[in-house]
């Protein structure tokens, strides 16, 4: 049952453990006890809210950074990465294989207050040998959904 | 000058689906319910290989009977789903389903032939049998029996001028499905009565209770008195390819094959290929859909339930058929009235047959969204009633 409400939620946080209920053919308060356990055993690692900043009048920037670093003895690329996910620009950092180690996602006011905090705080770190940072121009999906399309249903009404 | 028109077509009331179609044209930002095909796209590797077909050029016919590729595809798929044995030679790959039936009807009877159709049932099946010269004679079907065929009424309406018994289950509109046993009794009676089987099972991966879609060609003694029709738009989501199939024992297959070479030629065959595709890659597409309609189906039985709409429970296709008939009204004044005052377009059951009067087919092909706005609009409405 947690696959099928994982599936469920993944793709709309804001079901009530109820419509999950009706949805599944499930008792309301046996999916809502699923639902709290997993999110204490971080299962589920918290709720987001799909935004297209394009549509805001806010100003976002957001970049992938590409990083090589030098990997320590004995504890490897997880303590480098601790030490990384600690600043708050970083929305996400993952081990990579491949030419790089990290893919670094980043997120600021604007493209200049990005490049300047990888050029004054992570190029800086001790064991990172070379960064290459890479601005996001668009998003045209992520996550799955697209971002600018509002779906028409242009089937005939009556069929 | 004379009438242009034979006496037949202009006999033929034109279908009632249409007829509410138009009515719900007219209000501007109706939300409807009415579809009767997927919401969903058809998949995209689907759609790839359709694509990739017309960059390779292939835009000449097929044989008429369909690439031999995909009939060889066709009955891999019914073996493995429905364990039914056909060959090559036995399956025809036609325009639709609707194609299957109107040439299966047009192959098989003679003037005067009775053509038993089960009521509520899609529309096309009554006009086809005429069309082809039969005589359509009704079975009501009774939403006591959960909208099933019984052995009863069958044998009420045979004759000694029936000659096919028509079957459409999963079926549009009740959602209704018949299992194994219910089958076995009508295919017992079908052999003794020596009477044919045209079963239309397009809605066959679409059904939600424990036991899966059982064909009746799988039943003993019944391959021979059987033809299936069965296609991709309901299961694949390729309603606008217009790509479906019909099977059966070889001389029908065989005459029937006559009339599509003469009428049609071949199936498209840009569909064609992506309809390989389907059936060799899309077993999971079919199981992500069937999931995400069971979720719908049963998101609209809780949301009847808490509006005090009594809905039998439908195990197929994806039809609800609630019945209106303590609000005192026909199926017609109702739907009618929900879109003045709602802009909620639902079909009239009586668009299926009379004995569609007191219900209502509400589609659930649609995003929960567009349901929950739905149900919402259907709820404030019985409100007022």
């Amino acid at each position: 049952m947690r696959e099928k409400i994982l599936r469920l939620i993944e793709k709309n946080a804001k079901l009530s453990p109820k419509e999950v209920a009706v949805l599944l053919g499930e008792d309301e308060n046996i999916v809502a006890k699923e639902i709290e356990a997993m999110e204490k055993e971080h299962v589920i690692c918290g709720y987001h809210t799909m935004i297209n900043w394009n549509m805001s009048p806010e100003e976002k920037a957001d970049a992938i950074i590409e990083v090589k670093v030098a990997p320590q003895r004995g504890v490897g690329f997880d303590r480098i990465a601790e030490r990384i996910w600690q600043y708050p620009e970083v929305e996400g950092i993952y081990l990579m294989s491949g030419s790089f180690d990290f893919a670094i996602f980043l997120q600021g006011k604007s493209m200049r207050e990005v490049a300047m905090f990888v050029a004054e705080k992570l190029s800086t770190l001790d064991s990172i040998l070379s960064t290459s940072t890479q601005f996001v121009l668009k998003k045209y999906k992520d996550h799955g959904v697209i971002m600018e399309k509002s779906e028409k249903d242009e089937r005939m009404s009556i069929s | 000058m004379r009438n242009p028109l034979s006496r037949t077509i202009e006999s033929i009331p034109p279908s009632g689906i249409r007829k509410f179609f138009d009515v719900v044209n007219e209000i501007d930002g109706a939300v409807s319910l009415g579809v009767g095909e997927p919401d969903f796209d058809t998949p995209w590797h689907v759609r790839d290989e359709g694509i990739y077909s017309l960059e390779k050029g292939r835009t000449f016919y097929t044989s008429n009977s369909g690439l031999k590729e995909l009939r060889q595809e066709i009955c891999n798929f019914t073996k493995r789903k429905y364990d039914c044995n056909y060959t090559v030679s036995e399956t025809l790959v036609t325009v639709g389903g609707s194609e299957a039936i109107d040439i299966a009807f047009r192959a098989m009877l003679d003037e005067g032939d009775e053509v038993i159709i089960p009521e509520p049932c899609y529309v096309s099946y009554r006009p086809c049998a005429i069309l082809a010269g039969g005589v359509p004679v009704i079975i009501d079907l009774k939403e006591e029996n959960r909208f099933r065929l019984t052995a009863q009424e069958l044998l009420q309406a045979i004759t000694d001028k029936t000659k096919i018994l028509l079957l459409s289950f999963p079926n549009n509109p009740t959602g209704a499905i018949m299992e194994r046993k219910d089958l076995e009794e009508i295919a017992r009676i079908c052999i003794e009565k020596d009477i044919f089987v045209v079963s239309d099972e397009i809605y066959s991966e679409l059904t939600y209770g424990k036991e899966r879609h059982v064909s009746i060609a799988s039943l003993p003694g019944m391959r021979e008195r059987t033809v299936v029709i069965n296609g991709f738009s309901k299961a694949f989501a390729m309603t606008g390819w217009r790509l479906g199939y019909a099977m059966g024992p070889e001389n029908i297959i065989k005459q029937m094959t006559k009339i599509h070479q003469f009428a049609i030629m071949c199936a498209p065959t840009t569909s064609q290929f992506a309809a390989v595709e389907a059936l060799r890659n899309g077993d999971e597409d079919i199981e992500l859909m069937r999931e995400s309609y069971d979720q719908r189906r049963r998101y609209l039985l809780s949301a009847f339930e808490e509006m005090g709409l009594p809905c039998f429970e439908p195990e197929g296709a994806f039809y609800m058929f609630p019945s209106i008939k303590r609000f005192g009204m026909s199926s017609d004044e109702f739907a009618e009235r929900l879109l003045k005052a709602e802009k909620l377009a639902v079909v009239p059951g009586t668009a299926f047959g009379t004995s569609g009067e007191g219900f209502l087919r509400i589609s659930y092909a649609y995003s929960l969204e567009s349901l929950k706005e739905a149900m919402e609009r259907l709820g404030r409405f019985i409100k007022t009633l």
